[in-house]
């Protein structure tokens, strides 16, 4: 394996105690005896509740707002508006990341003038109980005038189309490109053969089980907030409301995110809620709790995905694929929010070069505001998109060109010893061998058996459909300089902190958040592995700003590659001190010092040496420190990584279409990741089912749909699709590992790997299955009646189906 | 509004309780005795993440009001173990990675409960299908499928111990 100059790590002399073991998880107790403690879940006393008026309208003008009849009933405390908090001058909702000639509409917590999207909030009410919140937004009077809107993006940027902003002309938010265009219609002159795909990424609500929730109070005497809230980042949340939206001193204000419920995205951001709950707290000297119904997170979660693309790929007449073009409509909703410019930009067009050896890609992206809800990242963030996109063009050129769709893969594939690879569109891959992960998958599967099957039963009406996809993506979000440059307005690095006290348990601080990943074991597996001490000695902290040292959080697979990274460095810090310590009283040199088992012993001594404890107890006594030491056993480390991770793999779907109704049904799902070394197999394994169910989910079953005027009709989960158990399979996983030079455990992320990877399998195994009827590409979602209708001919509706 | 006098077993602990009509069992149990343990996760009866169970049954406790529940057994996550003394299905979820978040996991336990009341030996089909009014979204079900499979065993095993324990 090629080392980048500044790697750091190295793999482990000998066998680990805890890490790579399949250990029981330290948080489940809580979990599975009704314990867990989430936000909704915390009542505090003189508690009120607030509930939200919102627009039943796209794009409306507000006129007059009559609270007189919800004011007077006994119990309600106040009707906020978006005059109340213009008055109150609270800011705008910022966008945490900026790219060249962006359009920044400005994003009220409560609109203001105008709303734009159905969902936007036009008031509020605060009221001692939350039912009686409901009834009184029932008895508010407002008057809205209804306005032209759009929903689509290719829509929003025809002629004569609904201006969203006036902010942004022709509802563009940016245009943004990359790779070298010039390079790339050069080798497009070479081709022998040009496939063309038409393709949408439709539009996803990210449904987390646990919905939404906040409650603020807020200390008169003292002038401080705190704020519980379903957030996967607290110091992101802190920041934005103190710095840019209440205006409150950063240190005044305690952001606590206690149980979360899932994020996938959906609770990085930071929403209207929250600037509410914490503005009536103060105007109101009370505790406002404020907690999602279902129907309202449809309209108020930020969503996934929403593009519309185009794109030519170039081949050889032998299968190599020479170049992508690809141009692409980004669907940003109405506003643009916390990570938003950066999803179908940095996260999308940088991916689309995806596991092959082009010799240039080209893409182009127009950010388009609708009147919907916004669009914000949710797993896999910009990442599934160009994945489907790539994956699916080059099984459409295996169609076209009649070759086997793992063997057109298996020809372009980046090699072991290309690694680091510079791809035409920006990224550095650090390491990567995917060939042994698809010749894994390929054998775990049987293919050529399931080929024979496959072809035995189309003679006999059965329709077996194989889809591959090969992926790589870029995760462990990332060097702060570099996303500097390239607009953030973030760092990205990771803090932790290590307490050892008095009796040598442990307490580690870390910036990262756990909303399902499993933290409290895999973080301790880290901690516990550096000294063999029992892992119920360590305990995590996460979730608190009033505890932790400041730190980004938890999205982008980044937890384990740069919150572990820097509990991995910290941990180095105690283990040097420690050590120095242990010497000093068994008086032996420091590099005479080895640790196992909780114990510093003198090398090759077996007897004597001293517990892990007894270090610890004597850095806080400090009666006998080596000279000048100062005492305590604390170490901080704020990690800071060299490049992106990139795990990569094969999944692949099988498929059986019913002749009869068109309804798919998945037989069976098999994949081989590489994720680098795994702290926790079951975690990890865990993480790749989740994450295969969500991506199944879009290509079967979810869709996000709106009409023309901007009014959802998907609104539930009566009729947003959600995967059940009966849609499933069991799933065969397996695992290659190729871990990463540039950590200091190797690792790589595996929580949206799934996700990414499993969209375009499934879409290409129906595919496959469809080529029996003539189809080069249908689009998903795959319903039964898409199916049906394509198995029947009935071909007109289906966009680029019909015209191949 | 005028409140309703009910007493309801919960837990196997008669509560009495004034409540107002409308206002839902999972309200009941989440807001005015704290057992907060049974989640809210939809408003339309889909999720499943309130699942208790009445009377020895499993319901949606979104599905009916308190006091329709008047005078009936109610038996909540808090009551089918605890953590020294967890039931099987607990005890199966937690061996076999059965839940990520842990929102959706009381009411896909209570479920479980139901599927293996109803056939102790389940076949993943049967267990597929009639987890089908509760969403996870994190396990992809995987595990959740493999803990009730197991949970099903164990309690099958001691159901035969204390058959012949009986018998002895």
């Amino acid at each position: 394996m090629t080392q980048l100059p500044d790697s750091n790590y190295k793999a482990p002399d000998g066998p680990q105690k805890y890490i790579g073991k399949a250990v029981k998880r330290v948080e489940d107790p809580r979990f599975i005896t009704g314990q867990g403690h989430y936000t909704d879940d915390i009542n505090v006393h003189g508690q009120l509740h607030a509930a939200m008026l919102r627009s039943p309208y796209a794009h409306a003008k507000i006129g007059q707002i009559d609270a007189s009849a919800a004011l007077a009933l006994k119990g309600v405390h106040a009707v906020l508006t978006g005059q109340d908090l213009a008055d109150a001058k609270v800011g705008s909702i910022p966008t945490g990341w900026l790219l060249p000639d962006l359009k920044i509409p400005p994003h009220p917590a409560i609109a203001h003038g105008e709303v734009h999207y159905v969902g936007d909030i036009v008031a509020v009410v605060i009221a001692e109980s939350r039912a009686l919140a409901e009834d009184a937004v029932a008895l508010i009077e407002v008057d809205l005038e209804p306005l032209d809107a759009v929903s689509l993006g290719s829509q929003a940027l025809a002629q004569g189309a609904a201006e969203v902003h006036p902010e942004a002309p022709g509802n563009v938010a940016f245009n943004w490109e990359i790779g070298d265009a010039a390079a790339a219609d050069e080798l497009f002159k070479q081709a022998d053969h040009v496939v063309s795909l038409k393709i949408r990424n439709h539009r996803l609500v990210p449904n987390a089980i646990e919905p939404r929730a906040s409650l603020a109070q807020y200390q008169r005497s003292s002038e401080e907030f705190t704020l519980h809230t379903t957030s996967q980042n607290p110091h992101i949340h802190r920041l934005m409301l103190a710095a840019f939206v209440l205006g409150i001193p950063e240190h005044k204000l305690r952001v606590i995110s206690p149980d979360v419920g899932g994020g996938f995205g959906s609770k990085i951001f930071q929403y209207p809620e929250e600037v509410i709950v914490l503005f009536a707290a103060k105007k109101l000297n009370r505790p406002v709790k404020w907690a999602a119904r279902r129907s309202e997170s449809f309209v108020s979660d930020m969503q996934g995905r929403d593009h519309e693309s185009e794109a030519q790929l170039a081949l050889s007449k032998d299968g190599k694929m020479l170049a992508l073009k690809v141009d692409t409509i980004a669907n940003m909703g109405a506003y643009l929010t916390t990570f938003a410019p950066a999803v179908p930009t940095y996260l999308y067009g940088t991916l689309l070069n995806g596991v092959y050896k082009f010799g240039a890609v080209h893409a182009k992206v127009t950010g388009v505001f609708t009147n919907t809800v916004p669009v914000d990242a949710y797993r896999g963030a910009g990442r599934p998109e160009a994945t489907y996109l790539v994956e699916r063009i080059v099984s459409k050129a295996a169609s076209e060109l009649g070759m086997d769709a793992a063997e057109i893969r298996r020809k372009n594939f980046i090699q072991p010893e290309d690694f680091p690879y510079q791809t035409p569109v920006a990224l550095v891959y650090d390491s990567g061998n995917y060939e042994p992960a698809l010749d894994k998958a390929l054998g775990m599967l049987g293919y050529q058996d399931l080929l024979k099957e496959q072809a035995e039963g189309r003679k006999n009406g059965r329709y077996i459909g194989i889809g591959f996809s090969t992926y790589v993506e870029a995760c462990g979000l990332a060097p702060s300089a570099l996303v500097g440059q390239l607009g953030a307005q973030a760092g990205q690095w990771e803090s932790a902190v290590v307490r050892v006290m008095p009796t040598g348990k442990i307490e580690v601080l870390t910036g990262s958040h756990s909303h399902g990943q499993g933290h409290e074991t895999t973080f301790a597996q880290i901690a516990a592995e550096e000294f063999g001490i029992p892992m119920e000695d360590v305990v995590i902290v996460h979730g608190d700003t009033g505890k932790m040292p400041f730190g980004w959080g938890t999205y982008g697979s980044r937890s384990a590659a740069v919150g572990g990274s820097a509990l991995k460095m910290a941990l180095g810090r105690i283990k040097d001190k420690a050590t120095k310590i242990a010497a000093h009283l068994l008086e032996a040199a420091p590099e005479d010092i080895e640790v196992a088992d909780g114990q510093f012993k003198v090398k090759g001594v077996p007897e004597g040496g001293k517990s892990f404890f007894d270090v610890a107890l004597m850095a806080h006594l400090a009666h006998n420190l080596p000279e000048g030491m100062e005492p305590g056993l604390e170490a901080q480390y704020m990690y800071d990584p060299k490049n992106f991770v990139y795990p990569f793999g094969t999944h692949i779907a099988v498929v059986e279409l019913d002749a009869d109704t068109g309804h798919v049904k998945m037989i069976k799902y098999v994949c081989v990741d590489d994720c680098g070394p795994l702290i926790n197999p079951l975690v990890v394994e865990g993480q790749v089912h989740g994450g295969i169910a969500q991506g199944f989910g879009q290509a079967i079953l979810e869709e996000t749909v709106y009409d023309e005027e901007g009014n959802m009709l998907t609104g539930s989960f009566m009729e947003y699709s959600m995967p059940r158990a009966e849609d499933l399979p069991m799933f065969e996983i397996d695992h290659t590992v190729t871990p990463s030079p540039h950590n200091p455990l190797g690792v790589k992320g595996i929580g949206e790997s799934g996700t990414i990877a499993s969209t375009a399998a499934v879409a290409n195994a129906v595919n496959d299955a469809l080529r029996a009827f003539g189809h080069h590409h249908v689009d998903m979602p795959f319903t039964p009646e898409k199916v049906w209708r394509a198995m029947k001919g009935g071909v007109q509706d289906l966009g680029q189906a019909a015209d191949d | 509004m005028s409140l309703v006098p009910v007493t309801i077993n919960i837990n196997g602990t008669p509560t009495p309780a004034q409540v107002e009509p409308r206002m839902l069992l999972v309200q009941f149990l989440r807001d005015e005795l704290e057992l907060t343990g049974t989640h809210v996760g939809c408003d339309t009866s889909q999720c499943g993440a309130c699942t208790v169970s009445l009377n020895g049954e499993a319901v949606k406790s979104c599905t009916l009001f308190a006091v329709q529940a008047d005078g009936m057994d109610v038996q909540t996550i808090e009551g089918i173990g605890s953590m020294d003394d967890l039931h099987p299905i607990q005890a199966a979820f937690w061996e076999q990675h059965g839940l990520q978040c842990g929102f959706c996991t009381p009411g896909m336990i209570m479920a479980s409960a139901e599927i293996i009341r109803r056939n102790p030996d389940p076949s993943e089909e049967e267990i597929r299908e009639q987890l089908g009014g509760n969403f996870c979204r994190c396990t992809g079900y995987h595990n959740i499928v493999k803990a009730i499979s197991s949970a099903a065993a164990v309690m099958r095993e001691k159901g035969a111990e204390a058959g012949q324990a009986a018998d002895d």
